[in-house]
């Protein structure tokens, strides 16, 4: 199975806005109510898996968008909807807690 | 997966500005008393909040400077047209408060005591703030571990933590020097590359760990880097803190 880590990235080139899933550690960790960047999710799109703090992330008010580093699929849009979170996680085929 | 929508449990608190230390021109290090504070593991951050008085709110994360165990401190480097960090860096006076919280993250955090695999640190700019908690939370254990720095830097006065990290007697530290060199500088110059990542990194037998962490394309290039020296990439740990690095 490849790696969500791998190296190479043919999605959207990444310019100085690409983060990763460090940067929303807080916002997991509200959405979850735990530590979720160590948690490894696998990509609907390509099957990749790899912990959540690798994959790419745009932060974009008003949502949070969280794309594979393999094939650039959507995995997880978190959208703040009057100081709620709504949560897309269906690109997401598996997500194991740490 | 079904989509949710679930309360917050991380919560904001308002913490106290301690001491300031100016680090370099544009970077400043802010110390903070956080009530209760939970303790933190080297490595990890904090979300600092600002509010506006017509209300708008900007957030950002700030990677903790000190070593666990040691006053909750952060780095911040000057954007100069940034929302947050002219705030943090110029206008914040101790005694100030400032809501935050944290600490967050998991991943690219080392625990001294963990495994005991040689550390590769790879520094751009202000990504040796996590870096250097991991550093002093070694020293402060007596971590026998083997650790080498590798630190980008645009300049010499822009190097954060110069004398610190000069004083790790058993830390071979490298720097390499973008855009501009003092005169009769005679450490590396330019973007790091292929040849000086094989010269830092431990051999790929030596089962080591990296933690690589600043600008983006900072980030993006030393990973690759290390993979192609055939470490596996999920012992190339990476941080990313957006921004080009100003190359
Ligand atoms: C997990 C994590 C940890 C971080 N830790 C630290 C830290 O310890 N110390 C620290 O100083 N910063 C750190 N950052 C970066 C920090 O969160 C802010 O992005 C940074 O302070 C800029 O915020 P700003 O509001 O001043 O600029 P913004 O208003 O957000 O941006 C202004 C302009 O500067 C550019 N820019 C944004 N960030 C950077 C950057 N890092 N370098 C160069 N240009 C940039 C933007 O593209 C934009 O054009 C961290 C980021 C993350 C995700
Ligand atoms: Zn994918």
């Amino acid at each position: 199975m490849p790696d969500l880590d791998a190296r190479a990235f043919d999605g959207p080139a990444l310019d100085g806005t690409a983060l990763d899933g460090n940067a929303i550690a807080g916002l997991l960790h509200e959405v979850f109510g735990t530590e979720m960047t160590s948690a490894i999710g696998t990509c609907a799109s390509c099957g990749a898996t790899g912990p959540l703090a690798e994959c790419v992330v745009y932060l974009r008010a008003p949502g949070t968008v969280v794309r594979c580093r393999r094939c650039a699929g959507l995995l997880i849009v978190i959208a703040r909807v009057r100081a709620m979170n709504c949560v897309d996680l269906r690109g997401l085929a598996a997500l194991a807690a740490p | 997966m079904a989509g949710t929508a679930v309360r917050g449990r991380l919560t904001w608190q308002i913490a106290t500005v301690g001491e300031v230390i100016d680090e370099t021109p544009t970077v400043r290090t802010i110390e903070l008393d956080v009530p209760g504070w939970a303790g933190h593991r080297a490595g990890q951050h904090l979300d600092v909040r600002l509010t506006a008085e017509d209300g708008y709110v900007a957030e950002r994360s700030y990677s903790i400077a000190s070593a666990p165990g040691e006053p909750v401190a952060i780095t911040v480097q000057r954007i100069a047209d940034g929302e947050v960090s002219p705030y943090l860096t110029g206008e914040l006076r101790p005694g100030d408060e400032l809501e935050l919280r944290g600490p967050v993250g998991g991943y690219f955090v080392w625990d001294a005591g963990g495994a005991e695999r040689p550390l590769v640190l790879a520094a751009g700019g202000s990504g040796i703030v996590p870096l250097r908690s991991i550093l002093r939370d070694r020293q402060r254990s007596g971590s026998g571990v083997p650790a080498r720095l590798l630190y980008s830097a645009r300049s010499l006065p822009e190097v954060i933590y110069h004398d610190e990290l000069d004083g790790y007697r058993d830390v071979a530290v490298t720097y390499t020097l973008t855009r501009r060199q003092p005169p009769g500088w005679t450490g590396h110059a330019g973007r790091i590359t292929a040849d000086l990542l094989a010269e830092v990194a431990w051999p790929v037998g030596q089962d080591p760990v990296a933690f690589v962490c600043g600008p983006t394309s900072f980030v993006e290039h030393a990973a690759d880097g290390l993979v192609g020296l055939g470490y596996p990439p999920h012992r190339v740990k990476t941080e990313r803190f957006g921004g080009t690095g100003g190359r």
